[in-house]
């Protein structure tokens, strides 16, 4: 019987088990055995989890683990001539040729002793289906019937049902944490594999970046350099120039709608630039590499100045308009929290709008609002296709935001496409800066979350 | 409706105190309202208000939650303004200058006649910049000197100097329920007001910083003119000279204290007092 099935079987159990415990439970009242300790549903409830979840977890188990056995058992029934001399990558090929030839998808014509084992292994996988779906279902049956006996009416089901929906919340949110370590593990793995062939210090404080490495031995610039600093600087020039276009900008217009618009036009305004937050970063890239980076070699060039085409500022420039709605609907929620007691406490003393609005208002939204900028600075950082489609390739140390700069995740982006080497500094670089960025976006992240939790404090 | 119950009051009541034909002297009258009617949206809160409030005296604003009495305070610095939906009508003279005159600063006026608000809302900076924040916005003072004499001399008349003087440099969020209540108001005499508007400023105090307060407003009284609006009516016998008992947004009378709370004019007035509503 097939995974779906069983599982489909399962639930059929588990809310059948909720129907007949739920009747149980008002059967135990109807007979005038006193009075229930939990509400029929919670009855119900209580013998479907025990029908569905331990069977549920086994199935689940069973779908990790049950076809490594069946192929370690194949592979055990195999003649010890054909296995004992095989390195283990050299199992694993041979496994997957069985795995092929059962599938049906194999090369040519095998030799007889796969040809042996992939049918064992067809055989085997349905057998051990069978079993264990029915083993299963049995099992999730003798908890069913066994939950109902166990029900009487100062059962505490209520407070078990929710202990299990305790644990499932907890095991949620240990999933999304669990994620997290595995992208950190799986990142430092790969970047400690980079670090093997180039050194840690090389890669911080290096001055040149150049990860064309050679592919034959006689090849020119055979040997990459792998020094982020241009890099890393590329990334912060134009995060910078965002952040002097979004900062302004959305605090400005974040304290127009909290302080000075009406409601008709809050109501007008405020969607339109959430609208703004919507569009895909490529759109954005679109509208950089059309529209701005013309704009800015026009400009340049009236100015008589020479204007690389992936200019630093027009990537800045498109990604500060990206940051705007972000900044300034954080910002607008933060300027909202502050107490309105504290507007009419200025307001009582004869002060004006804007006096209260800089004076008060402002330095109240303070924390919340440096919490927004750097939320904003560590999305810039990590923002990737304005600057892939808007930013050059070349790492520059330079400071003329009318030259090209690359940054990080570019560089990510550039190493990591098309075909690519794992074995090559040049791939393996990329992990390393991923590494580098998840380091810088975190710190930003923590240093912005403790500065809004503390400004949480003063009000609440 | 108003005007008869109004009429009848005036028959009924022995208070001195006669608005629209004044008996007291015209100089003795530091605002008037005439008239005052308020609407929020199409619901009128008041419904012609009519009041004088004499120089350094202390008037209490007393009646059941929602009659309109806090309404009626905010009307008299313009604090409605900023309220969405909301309309003023009538006259609120200030000296005899209509405070509703378009031609006239808001600013001003708010600056002549203070606040002090329900909930102490000092401002997220330190004791001595809350005090100093009304002076510095006006441009009451030179130099840092008269600044700091402002400062010292506002915080010794709301009576939290002796409390203070070593940690003016603290924040002013960091001080008890009572001292930050003083320290509003302290902030609300350092611009040298008239008139101080004082919305149920004990309602959030524990009793021994009520007590402090009402102290304070006895004090205050030499100085200043005061509208107090409380619930609690021991308070407004304790600190007010004469009471005004608003209902349903009415004014039902106004007299000097001793009379309202002995001998009040109005049945609902007595009602009130006795506790048979509110």
């Amino acid at each position: 019987m097939s995974f779906s099935l069983t599982l489909g079987v399962l639930l059929l159990l588990s809310a059948a088990g909720y129907w007949v415990g739920r009747s149980r439970a008002a059967n135990l009242v109807a007979r005038g055995s006193g009075r229930l300790h939990s509400l029929p549903s919670y009855h119900g409830f209580y013998v479907a989890l025990w029908a569905g979840i331990p069977a549920f977890v086994l199935l689940l188990a069973w779908g990790v683990a049950g076809d490594r056995i069946v192929e370690a058992l194949v592979l055990a029934g195999l003649p010890d001539a054909q296995t004992a001399t095989l390195t283990n990558s050299e199992r694993a090929l041979l496994l997957a040729q069985i795995r092929n030839e059962a599938a049906g998808i194999g090369f040519g014509t095998p030799e007889p002793f796969v040809a042996a084992a992939a049918e064992r292994l067809v055989e085997l996988r349905s057998f051990s289906a069978w079993i264990v779906s029915a083993a299963l279902i049995a099992g999730a049956l003798a908890a069913l019937a066994w939950a109902l006996r166990r029900l009487a009416p100062d059962l505490r089901t209520r407070n078990g049902v929710e202990r299990t929906l305790r644990l499932a919340m907890a095991l949620c949110s240990a999933l999304a944490i669990l994620t997290t370590l595995g992208i950190v593990l799986s990142l430092i793995f790969e970047a400690l594999r980079f670090f093997a062939r180039y050194s840690p210090l090389d890669f911080l404080f290096g001055l040149q970046w150049s990860p064309q490495t050679a592919i034959r031995e006689d090849q020119v610039g055979s040997s990459g350099a792998f020094g982020a600093l241009p890099v890393v600087w590329g990334t912060l020039f134009i995060s910078l120039i965002a952040m002097l276009v979004a900062v302004p900008v959305g605090l400005m217009s974040a304290v127009y709608l909290a302080e000075y618009a009406t409601p008709r036009v809050r109501s007008w305004v405020k969607p339109v630039l959430e609208i703004l937050a919507g569009i895909p970063t490529v759109v954005y890239g679109f509208f950089a590499i059309l529209t701005i980076a013309p704009l800015v070699r026009e400009a340049g060039v009236t100015l008589g100045l020479s204007v690389a085409a992936n200019s630093a500022l027009a990537a800045g420039l498109v990604m500060g308009l990206m940051l705007i709605p972000f900044v300034s609907s954080l910002s607008d929620d933060v300027i909202n929290a502050v107490p309105q007691s504290l507007r009419d406490g200025a307001a009582g003393l004869g002060a004006t709008r804007s006096e209260t609005v800089r004076q008060v208002v402002l330095p109240a939204a303070l924390p919340g609002i440096v919490g927004a900028v750097l939320l904003a600075l560590s999305r810039a950082i990590g923002e990737t296709m304005i600057v892939v489609m808007a930013a050059g390739l070349a790492a520059n140390l330079t400071v003329n935001p009318f030259e090209a700069v690359t940054t990080v995740t570019v560089q990510i982006v550039s190493n990591l496409t098309g075909d690519t080497e794992f074995d090559s500094a040049k791939t393996l670089s990329a992990f390393a800066l991923g590494l580098l960025l998840f380091c810088v976006t975190l710190c930003l992240n923590v240093i912005a979350l403790g500065i809004v939790k503390r400004y949480r404090e003063i009000y609440d | 409706m108003f005007k008869e119950e109004y009429a009848l009051m005036q028959t009924a009541s022995p208070a001195p105190n006669t608005p629209a034909t004044a008996t007291a002297p015209m100089a003795d009258v530091k605002m008037s309202a005439r008239q005052v009617r308020v609407h929020y949206g199409d619901n009128e809160a008041l419904h012609g208000i009519d009041v004088d409030i004499r120089r350094n005296e202390v008037l209490a604003l007393i009646g059941p939650s929602g009659c309109g009495k806090s309404t009626f305070l905010r009307c008299l610095n313009r604090m409605n303004d900023s309220i969405e939906g909301c309309r003023v009508s009538g006259s609120v003279t200030l000296d005899g200058v209509d405070v509703y005159d378009p031609a006239l600063d808001v600013v001003q006026i708010r600056a002549r006649v203070g606040m002090v608000f329900q909930k102490p809302n000092p401002f997220p900076k330190s004791i001595y910049d809350n005090v100093c924040y009304g002076p510095r916005i006006h441009g009451l003072t030179r130099n840092r000197t008269e600044l700091d004499e402002v400062v010292e001399t506002s915080l010794r008349r709301a009576g939290l100097w002796e409390e203070v003087k070593d940690r003016l440099a603290a924040p002013g969020t960091g001080l008890s329920g009572g001292q930050q209540q003083r320290l509003c108001i302290a902030r609300a005499i350092a611009v040298s007001p008239e008139v101080i508007l004082m919305d149920e400023p004990c309602s959030a105090l524990d009793p021994i910083a009520t007590a402090h307060i009402e102290e304070l407003i006895d004090e205050l009284r030499r100085n200043y003119t005061i509208v107090i609006v409380t619930h609690n009516m021991q308070q407004a016998a304790r600190v007010s000279r004469r009471t005004a008992f608003f209902h349903l947004g009415n004014l039902v009378e106004t007299g000097d204290t001793e009379t309202i709370f002995t001998n009040p004019g109005d049945q609902r007035t007595q009602d009130y007092i006795t506790g048979r509503f509110g």
